[in-house]
């Protein structure tokens, strides 16, 4: 690689982590006022207008904590943990197309924001995603403390069984695509039906899958402030805390990158709207505006639904979500093989749910005649 | 499978009601800069009252800080200078301290005054650095020179029945202590002279 692009992609790379951070920073104090708004309350109002000074007030305090180390604890593990979960984070975001054209930030052909425009991008981001495990792990196990060891491991359970669900959701769109690169997948909804209309069980799927992947609520279970007191990251405080949080709220936006991008076509503006219909019709900001509302919609689950119980974590995951997917792919396959239209997908898909519903009601009535 | 679309539709009801809070308004009152209104009975910290004349209505019966039920009450009673008297009465108060930290806010010490000298009063911000400076003196607790008010003895809801045979002192100018009466303990603006009138009692009333 010649060294002037090397340098260019360096730049970029900084550039897109450090608007990361700036987001984490801005979705905290989102989330605390819409969780507050929710509940009736205000929120943090107090540094600057409307309490937009607060993350920052917020980082700086934990920079100046102290950092304890517990005597128990594996120093070189426990250090690198919470670096493992950040860099991850920040990795997979890289090979996300913010945008198609050049429109607003134009580099040559390629957009500012997505680093890495390679062929397998969804395997990429789907085996980086999975090593996030390790950071939560590793950090619970070196910590020393029973707690943190116990939320650790409920993660590793978490997430490998919902990984097989988010997978068999991601692959239904993945067939009709015929391509593993993000940009082509939101190339092929230019123009045409947004894959969530044609895959709407798999993308239900993939936003509840989304959010156990992640540890958000309702899925929180490996943070569970009233039986684990803060499971995997209690023993952390100060700024390597804040790192396990700064990768937790990273990685909503990069799996709400993909929703985006898989199944309401990326940065397009409207269905059935060709990218180049007009200057506006494809941009980093309509991007930028449905991620906002996927936050929303994280932010709205969180302050609803109260926590799993692990049982039912498990059954939602392995009796509820798998089967469910792997129905999806096969009828999916069934349609790519006999070339369905848009619409043949949604009408099979709907009425094979259709058919479980009332076959599920009709034999519980049965059930209940005996 | 039913079940879980019942489920999911479920979720939904949720997801709505949180919504709709999220469009209303918010409870919350900005404290320092916006005070919710706090009823007239309230009781927060105590004032000690005055007569019209600038005399202590206090006059160091202990009354007080033998019923407080958190021993919060510390009181040095002194007899009064004939000359140059501080209350009505024969004695009055020359320590008198309530420990904030201690009271429960009962109010069973205005209860207890017969001259209804201390009362619990609305002032709830009650909060400070140093145990000592929860600590009241009689210079902090004292209505200022000048000043004469009843405190909230003189707000009654209901309004007690006009015929109630144990009148409301400070509202008759009247006490009705069963075994000692206001006279005795030296309350001032009635006439020592003149006997306190009897209480009247309503036939059927077996109090
Ligand atoms: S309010 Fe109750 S606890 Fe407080 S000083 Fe009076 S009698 Fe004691
Ligand atoms: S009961 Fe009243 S008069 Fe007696 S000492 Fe207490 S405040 Fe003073």
């Amino acid at each position: 690689m010649e060294p002037i692009l090397a340098l260019e992609l360096i730049v970029r790379a900084v550039i897109v982590s450090a608007l990361l951070q700036l987001a984490f920073a801005m979705m905290t104090r989102w989330e605390r006022r819409a969780m507050a708004q929710m509940q009736w309350r205000i929120g943090p109002n107090r540094a600057g207008p409307a309490g937009i000074f607060q993350p920052f007030a917020d980082g700086l305090k934990l920079l100046f904590k102290e950092q304890l180390m517990p005597d128990g604890a594996r120093p070189f593990l426990y250090l690198v943990a919470p670096c493992i979960s950040l860099v991850v984070a920040l990795t997979s975001f890289s090979v996300i197309p913010t945008q198609l054209g050049n429109w607003p930030f134009p580099v040559e052909g390629r957009s500012l924001f997505q680093i890495a425009d390679i062929d397998v991008g969804v395997l990429f981001l789907l085996g980086i995603t999975s090593l996030s495990v390790y950071g939560i792990v590793l950090g619970g196990w070196a910590s020393g403390n029973k707690y943190s060891l116990i939320g650790s491991i409920r993660a590793s359970a978490q997430m490998v069984s919902y990984e097989l669900a988010l997978g068999t959701a991601l692959l239904s769109p993945l067939l009709m695509v015929g391509s593993l690169s993000f940009r082509e997948i939101a190339q092929f909804q230019s123009g045409g039906a947004w894959l969530v209309l044609s895959q709407p069980l798999a993308a239900i799927i993939f936003m509840i899958s989304a959010l156990a992947e992640t540890n958000r609520a309702p899925f929180d279970l490996p943070e569970a402030e009233q039986e684990l007191g803060a499971g995997f990251h209690t023993e952390y405080s100060g700024m390597r805390f804040s790192l396990f949080f700064m990768a937790e709220y990273i990685a909503m936006i990069t799996v709400s990158s993909v929703l985006v991008t898989v199944f309401f076509g990326g940065p397009i503006l409207l269905p059935f709207m060709s990218a180049d219909a007009f200057l506006f019709s494809e941009s980093f900001f309509w991007y930028a505006f449905k991620i906002l509302i996927c936050m929303f919609c994280f932010i709205w689950i969180r302050a609803t639904f109260p926590r799993f119980r692990y049982d039912q974590l498990m059954n939602i995951g392995w009796r509820v979500l798998l089967p469910l997917g792997l129905m999806n792919l096969a009828i999916t396959a069934v349609g790519v093989v006999f070339q369905m239209p848009w619409w043949g997908y949604t009408i099979a898909i709907c009425g094979a749910v259709a058919l479980l519903y009332v076959g599920g009601k009709l034999s519980r009535r049965q059930e209940s005649n005996h | 499978m039913d079940r879980v679309i019942d489920d999911l539709i479920a979720l939904g009801k949720g997801l709505s009601i949180t919504f709709k809070n999220y469009l209303e308004k918010p409870v919350t009152k900005q404290y320092p800069e916006e005070k919710r209104d706090i009823p007239k009975r309230a009781r927060g910290r105590h004032v000690l009252h005055r007569y019209n004349d600038g005399l202590e209505r206090c006059v160091g019966c202990l009354l007080c800080q033998g019923t407080c039920p958190a021993g919060a009450i510390y009181i040095e009673a002194e007899e009064n200078d004939k000359e140059n008297p501080v209350s009505k009465g024969e004695r009055h108060a020359k320590v008198f301290d309530v420990d904030l930290l201690r009271c429960i806010y009962c109010g069973h010490c205005e209860m207890a005054c017969p001259t209804n000298a201390i009362t619990l009063e609305n002032n709830t911000a009650l909060a400070g650095f140093t145990r000592e400076s929860l600590l009241m003196h009689k210079e902090d607790l004292l209505e200022p020179e000048g000043s004469s008010t009843l405190g909230t003895t003189e707000y009654w809801d209901p309004k007690p029945p006009e015929d109630l045979s144990h009148r409301v002192p400070a509202q008759t100018g009247e006490f009705d202590g069963s075994s000692t009466s206001a006279a005795a303990v030296g309350r001032g603006d009635l006439d020592l002279n003149k006997a306190p009138k009897k209480p009247t009692r309503k036939e059927g009333d077996n109090a």
